[in-house]
């Protein structure tokens, strides 16, 4: 038996019928003169009717075997492997055993069924316990007596809501979701400028909630964040209200089920809640960005738990954000605002573009201070039934943005700090000089929200925008 | 059975929770005692009262209903909110 070259590894388990099936063919092959080796899945008693089973229940060797289906016969030759075959294929049965003697009893051909170590969940499980999996994070033990997300409180995790706690097992099934190495670097994260790796992403989208298919979407989100245009840390550490917003485009918002329809700023969406409350938690976490620490917000707002939607491309009549932006629509991005929070915009009564964008301009002149020009930028996140205003119009994307600029625009001498009797104001040396609100490209229009309702909004953004402070980023989802 | 967590900070802390920050001075400070009702727990706390009296540090007296338990949640509230720091006697 020893000198013979050929062995051969059979996988099965009981629960399978075509691994009953092929259990006398097992025994007569065990009782030849080759070594045959077979691994059951779940019960070492079986088949009873073969010699020797080996007890596979901890699916170890399925594992390292890489089975996908049962039955699978290996023909290792000299131990190592050269062939294979799943399921109850006589001919290939016969063949790789090198024998027409075997199987004549049974039928030509049976599909096999699943391996148990495939089974949803099982992979990323077995390679933790039986893989070389190297998680560069600190290991943190938990007491018995401690409530796990309790601990993760009181270690200073949260944002102020509950977080999943970051076990390995669920940092593993995360990392599923991206290609990218674990140990890859994506930046420095301020306040404290610390390194971002894709695994201290992957823990953190753990806690917010996400599902591994969102982490290409929050590995972009904080890649955006950290190019210098967004000015993370100015925008952390300002006395103003605003957070990052994070506007997402391209064919994975759909994969993933984001909301781009009704509701889409609010709450009740996956991936929405999750992703945006990701990147926040990579900032206060990797970061070290704390309120009261280096967040010194007077007053903060509700997006800085969260804020992040999809836009509506598939009924917009419009180029998307990102196209506008230079990218195609096979793209799938990511773009960063700096944004305050969310304006009500009501119009029920226009229904002529000049009419509406006046009203939009009217809410637009108000972001920041109606006396402010050329500081913040903004968003308009215009429904579907205001946008059709101006598709029946023919109206461009740039033409309402231009026709908005021409509407935005005053005259310095109404801004002027004291005029209106509002102490509040532009400084003197503007007072001969046309203003327009927002400076060259400060102004967007995105399209979301449901189908029902002529309620518009507008995102106003940090009063340092451009170069004294936070410009609008984008950056490609690579999944 | 112990979990095991992956640390998500950048790891500049150690990884045991730390203490509260120490006071740096006593000066302008309230100090509480906090009696658990163990005997003799008072003999402590007295002279502990007199001492910081004696350095001009206003002292609050707390006590707990019983030993065997932890500090009822009003209890701990006031001490927090009265308080800068607190000294607990556990001896007999």
């Amino acid at each position: 038996m020893t000198s013979n070259p050929l062995s051969y590894i059979v996988v099965l388990k009981k629960d399978c019928p075509t691994c009953a099936l092929v259990a006398p063919v097992v025994a007569q092959m065990q009782a030849s003169d080759c070594n045959v080796e077979i691994w059951s899945q779940d019960d070492p008693g079986f088949p009873a009717i073969a010699t020797k089973v080996s007890d596979d229940r901890n699916l170890e060797q399925s594992w390292r075997l890489k089975i996908e289906t049962v039955p699978t016969l290996i023909r290792l030759e000299n131990d190592t492997e050269s062939e294979r075959t799943v399921g109850w294929d006589r001919q290939e049965w016969q063949r790789l055993f090198e024998s027409d003697q075997l199987g004549l009893a049974l039928p030509a051909f049976r599909p096999g069924c699943g391996s148990r170590s495939v089974e949803p969940g099982m992979p990323e499980k077995l390679a933790l316990r039986f893989g070389d999996i190297s998680l560069g994070s600190r290991r943190i033990e938990i007491g018995d007596m401690e409530d796990p997300i309790e601990s993760c409180y009181e270690r200073g995790w949260s944002d102020g809501l509950p977080v999943v706690p970051p076990t390995e097992l669920r940092v593993v099934r995360m990392l599923v979701g991206t290609g990218r190495d674990p140990k890859e670097v994506l930046g420095m994260v301020p306040p404290d400028l610390q390194p971002c790796t894709v695994e201290k992403v992957a823990i953190n989208a753990v806690m917010a909630g996400c599902k591994p298919e969102y982490l290409p979407v929050v590995i972009a989100a904080v890649e955006a964040c950290l190019i210098d245009e967004f000015c993370m840390h100015g925008l952390l550490a300002t006395t103003w209200l605003s957070g990052p917003m994070v506007i997402v485009n391209g064919p994975i918002a759909k994969a993933i089920g984001m909301n781009s329809g009704g509701n889409a700023l609010g709450q009740g969406n996956r991936a929405n809640a999750t992703i945006g409350r990701a990147l926040q938690l990579v900032i206060r976490n990797v970061g070290g960005g704390k309120p009261g620490g280096v967040d010194r917000s007077t007053l903060g707002n509700p997006g800085k738990y969260t804020f992040c939607f999809a836009e509506d491309e598939e009924g917009s009549c419009w180029e998307s954000l990102a196209q506008q932006r230079g990218f195609s629509a096979e793209q799938s991005t990511v773009t960063l605002f700096a944004a305050d929070g969310v304006q009500g915009l009501a119009d029920q009564k226009s229904r002529d573009p000049e009419s509406l964008c006046r009203s939009l301009a009217a809410g637009l002149l108000t972001v920041g201070h109606p006396k402010f020009a050329m500081l913040s930028d903004a968003f308009v996140i215009l429904v579907p039934e205001h946008q059709r205003i101006f598709a029946d119009a023919s109206w461009s994307k740039q033409q309402v943005l231009d026709r908005l600029t021409e509407l935005t625009t005053r005259h310095g001498s109404e801004l002027i700090s004291g005029v209106d009797g509002i102490a509040e104001g532009m400084p003197d040396y503007v007072k001969d000089m046309d203003l327009p609100k927002f400076k060259p490209g400060g102004l967007n229009i995105v399209r979301a929200g449901g189908t029902a309702g002529l309620f518009s909004a507008i995102v106003g953004g940090w009063l340092a925008s451009g170069d004294m402070g936070s410009s609008p980023v984008s950056k490609e989802i690579v999944e | 059975m112990t979990e095991v967590f992956l640390d998500p900070t950048a790891e500049l802390n150690p990884a045991a929770k730390a203490l509260l920050p120490r006071l740096q001075s006593l000066e302008g400070k309230t100090i509480g005692l906090l009696d658990i009702n163990k005997p003799r727990g008072d003999v402590l706390l007295n002279r502990l009262e007199r001492l910081f009296t004696e350095h001009g540090v206003l002292v609050r007296r707390y006590s707990k209903p019983t030993m065997t338990r932890v500090a009822p949640l009003a209890v701990r509230q006031q001490i927090a909110a009265e308080c800068d720091a607190v000294v607990e006697a556990l001896a007999d």
